[in-house]
C-alpha cells in the first residue's frame, strides 16, 4: 500500500496541514485509492512545510510548501508514484539542506510515525537501553560522560557528571525531571522532537532511571505546546502498551514510568530550580544554589535534570557508544548540535551539524540570508538572553567557549537574524522588558534591575543624558550580570550591552536628528 | 473561552479530589479547574488551600505567579499574539500595535461584546514562520493584518 506522510508538528499545522489533510483524504475517497496516511513529525525543512512525502521504491519523494488547493493536481501528476510536479523537491533526504547535515538526536524525527512503538524499535529504537541493561549502570554513566555530551538546555554543564552525582548519592527515591520548557524566542527543537521522536526522549528518560536508580519520571512542559503534549501522552500510553515503561520494563528489574505536566505561561520555570518549585506545586521562584538539585531536587531528592535534547541523545550515545558521539564537534564542544534558524531569514529550520560551524556559513549558506532579502544586521545567538552578533563577528565557530570568548552565548542553539530595519535600542529595551514581565522577584537585581533598565533605555531613546545614562545602564548590566541569583538576570544584560557594544548609532538617534534639523 | 461552566463548588471539589493523589498536586489541579470555568475564580482559592493543607496566602501565591492562570472570565475566543524576539524580526510589533489600537484594546483585554481576548505571548515555538499566533486552539504561522481583522470578524460571529 502507499504510504502519504502529512506532519503533525505545530509548524505544519500552522501553515495549514490539517487542511491539506482532508484534501488529501478527499482526493483518496473520490478516486477510490488505497492509500496510508502517516502523520509524521517534522524533517526540519520549515519553510516548505506543509511538506507532503510519498514513498516510493526509490526512497520518499517531497512535495512542498503544499496548499490545500494544490492537492488535486498532486494526484494527477502521479505523486504517488513520485511523479513530477512544480512542488516536488525530489527525494527528500537528497535535498541539500538535508545533505550537509549530521542527524543524530534527530534520526528519526520526520521519518517514522512518532506514537508506533514498532516503527520506532524498526529504527533503531531501545538498542541503547538494552545496551545498558547489558552494561550496568556505571558503565551507562561512564559512556555518557565519554561521549562529552554537554546540557543543551544552554547551560552546557557535562551530563555526565550531573548523571554520576545522582548516581553516586546513596539509593532511595530519585527523580528523572525533563526541563521541556523551551520559552527562548528562536527555539523549537524540544517541540520538535516531542512531536516527531517522542519515544527517544522516554527510552533516554529511561536509561537514566537506570544508571542513577530512579523510579519516577516527570516531563515539565510549557503550556504554549499544547500539540508537542497530544503526541507526547500518546507516546507514554505506546510505550506502556510495549512494556517499555512500568514494572519490568523489557523483561529486566527496572521500574519506571513518567508522567508529563503542563507548565503555565511562567518562562523562569525554564530556570532547573524554578522549575522544581513549580513541579511541586509552588510558585516558579528561583532556589539559591547549594544545594544543587543533584543532591536536593524534587521534592528534596536526589534529582537529575536535563533538556529534551540532552535526554533525547542518550539512547544513541548508548547504541553506537560515547566515543561515535565524541568523535563529532570541536575543542570541548563535542557531537552535534541541532541549530534552530528562525526570524527574518529565508530557508529557517532545523539543521544538526557537528559542532563548529562559523556563524556567516549558518545564517548565509544554509539560512539563505534574510527573507526580505534586505542586508543582514544581527543575529542574536541563545534566546532571548542570548548576545545581539553583527555580521563583523560571522566568522564565530559554533562552540560554547568560542560564544563565550565573545561575549555570547549558544544557548538552546537558537538563532534570530534581523535585517538592516531593526532598530537595537528597541530590541535592548525589550530584553530588559522581557526581564522585567518574567523575573520571579527573588532577587533585586533582577526584579528592580529590569525594570531601571526599561526606564533608563526609554530616556535614552528620548535622548535624555545620552551619555550618562549610557554610563549608568552599562552599570546597571554588570550589577544584574554579578548579582542575579539565575541566568534570567544574569544573561539578561547579554543582549542589552551587545546592543550598546556593536550597535552605538542606534542609542544616538535623537541627538542625531536633532543636528540634522 | 466557550464552553466554559458556570462556577459550581461542588464540581470543583470533584475536580480538586481526583488529583489528590499526584505529586505536587496544585498545577494540575489548576489546570483542570481552569479547563472546566474558563478562569480560576476566587472562590477557588480557601477550596485548594484546605485541600492542599496550604495557607490562602500561599495558594493565592501561587495563582497569581503563572501568566496562564486566569482571574476572570475571557472572551468567548482567546487570540495569543507572539511579542518574542523572532516575530519582532519580522514586523510583529508594528502589526500587533496597530491591531490593538483598531480594536481600542491593551494586551490581556476583551473586546466590549465579550467576543474575543487579545493576549500577548512570548514564543509559541513557531519562530520559522513567524510573526506567530494563536486562535483558541489553532496555531497560526506568517500571520498578518488581514489575517487578525478575520479572525476579529470571525470572534463575533461565534
Amino acid at each position: 500500500m502507499t504510504k502519504i506522510y502529512i506532519p503533525r508538528d505545530m509548524a505544519a499545522l500552522a501553515t495549514g496541514a490539517k487542511r491539506v489533510l482532508a484534501a488529501v483524504q478527499k482526493e483518496i475517497a473520490a478516486r477510490g485509492l488505497d492509500v496510508e496516511i502517516v502523520r509524521n513529525g517534522s524533517r526540519g525543512m520549515l519553510w516548505l512545510e506543509p511538506l507532503v512525502e510519498v514513498e516510493t521504491p526509490a526512497g520518499r519523494v517531497g512535495y512542498g510548501p503544499v496548499k490545500p488547493s494544490d492537492v488535486a493536481s498532486l494526484f494527477d501528476a502521479g505523486f504517488l508514484s513520485g511523479g513530477a510536479h512544480p512542488l516536488s523537491i525530489g527525494k527528500v533526504e537528497a535535498h541539500p539542506y538535508f545533505a550537509r547535515q549530521r542527524r543524530v538526536t534527530f534520526q528519526r524525527c520526520g521519518v517514522i510515525d512518532p506514537v508506533s512503538f514498532a516503527e520506532y524499535t524498526a529504527h533503531g529504537g531501545y538498542k541503547g537501553l538494552d545496551r545498558a541493561f547489558s552494561i550496568g549502570p556505571e558503565a551507562t554513566v561512564a559512556e555518557i560522560a565519554a561521549s562529552g555530551l554537554r546540557g543543551r538546555g544552554g547551560a552546557g554543564f557535562p551530563t555526565g557528571i550531573k548523571w554520576k552525582t545522582v548516581a553516586d548519592c546513596p539509593a532511595g527515591k530519585k527523580y528523572v525531571v525533563v526541563n521541556a520548557d523551551e520559552g527562548d524566542s528562536g527555539t523549537f527543537a524540544d517541540r520538535m522532537i516531542m512531536e516527531g521522536d517522542p519515544l527517544s526522549l522516554i527510552e533516554g528518560m529511561t536509561i537514566c532511571a537506570f544508571a542513577i536508580g530512579a523510579d519516577k519520571g516527570y516531563v515539565y512542559l510549557r503550556a504554549e505546546y499544547p500539540i508537542a503534549a497530544e503526541i507526547f501522552d500518546e507516546a507514554l500510553i505506546a510505550a506502556r502498551a510495549a512494556g517499555a515503561l512500568g514494572k519490568n520494563i523489557r523483561g529486566s528489574n527496572l521500574s519506571f514510568d513518567i508522567e508529563l505536566r503542563m507548565g503555565a505561561g511562567a518562562y523562569v520555570c525554564g530556570e532547573e530550580t524554578s522549575l522544581l518549585e513549580s513541579l511541586e506545586g509552588k510558585r516558579g521562584i528561583v532556589r539559591a544554589k547549594p544545594p544543587l538539585p543533584a543532591h536536593v531536587g524534587l521534592f528534596g531528592k536526589p534529582t537529575v535534570v536535563n533538556n529534551v535534547l540532552s535526554m533525547a541523545t542518550a539512547p544513541m550515545i548508548l547504541a553506537d557508544g560515547g566515543a561515535a558521539y565524541h568523535a563529532l564537534g570541536m575543542d570541548r564542544s563535542r557531537g552535534t548540535i541541532p541549530l534552530q534558524i528562525a526570524g527574518n531569514v529565508k530557508y529557517a529550520g532545523l539543521c544538526e551539524v557537528p559542532f563548529g560551524l562559523k556563524l556567516g556559513e549558518i545564517v548565509n549558506d544554509i539560512g539563505g540570508g534574510t527573507l526580505s532579502r534586505r542586508p543582514v544586521r544581527a543575529v542574536q545567538v541563545g534566546g532571548p538572553l542570548g548576545a545581539y552578533v553583527p555580521v563583523s563577528l560571522f566568522d564565530t565557530p559554533f562552540d560554547y567557549e568560542a560564544y563565550t570568548k565573545v561575549d555570547s552565548l549558544i544557548g538552546h542553539g537558537g538563532l534570530v537574524v534581523f535585517d538592516d530595519t531593526v532598530d537595537m535600542s528597541w530590541m535592548a529595551r525589550f530584553g530588559m522588558e522581557f526581564c522585567a514581565i518574567e523575573s520571579c522577584g527573588k532577587c533585586t537585581p533582577c526584579r528592580i534591575g529590569s525594570t531601571r533598565g526599561v526606564e533608563t533605555i526609554d530616556k535614552i531613546r528620548a535622548g535624555e543624558n545620552v551619555a550618562a545614562n549610557i554610563e549608568l545602564l552599562k552599570d546597571l548590566c554588570q550589577t544584574m550580570k554579578l548579582g542575579s541569583l539565575c541566568a534570567l538576570g544574569g544573561f539578561a544584560p547579554y543582549p542589552v550591552e551587545s546592543a550598546l557594544r556593536h550597535f552605538p548609532e542606534d542609542f544616538h538617534k535623537p541627538a542625531l536628528e536633532a543636528a540634522a534639523e | 473561552m466557550s464552553g466554559a461552566a458556570p462556577w459550581d463548588a461542588e464540581r470543583a471539589r470533584e475536580i480538586i479530589a481526583a488529583h489528590l493523589g499526584l505529586e505536587g498536586p496544585a498545577l494540575p489541579i489548576l489546570h483542570a479547574l481552569q479547563h472546566e470555568f474558563g478562569h480560576v475564580p476566587e472562590a477557588a482559592v480557601p477550596q485548594l488551600a484546605e485541600a492542599l493543607n496550604i495557607s490562602r496566602a500561599e495558594m493565592h501565591g501561587v495563582v497569581t505567579f503563572y501568566h496562564d492562570f486566569k482571574r476572570e472570565p475571557q472572551g468567548r475566543h482567546v487570540l495569543k499574539i507572539c511579542r518574542a524576539e523572532s516575530c519582532q524580526s519580522m514586523g510583529a510589533e508594528k502589526m500587533a500595535r496597530d491591531f490593538l489600537a483598531c480594536l481600542k484594546l491593551d494586551w490581556g483585554q476583551t473586546t466590549p461584546d465579550g467576543a474575543l481576548t487579545v493576549e500577548a505571548i512570548y514564543c509559541l515555538g513557531l519562530c520559522s514562520h513567524s510573526p506567530s499566533a494563536m486562535y483558541d486552539e489553532e496555531p497560526i504561522g506568517r500571520v498578518d493584518a488581514v489575517r487578525l481583522d478575520e479572525l476579529a470578524e470571525e470572534a463575533k460571529s461565534a
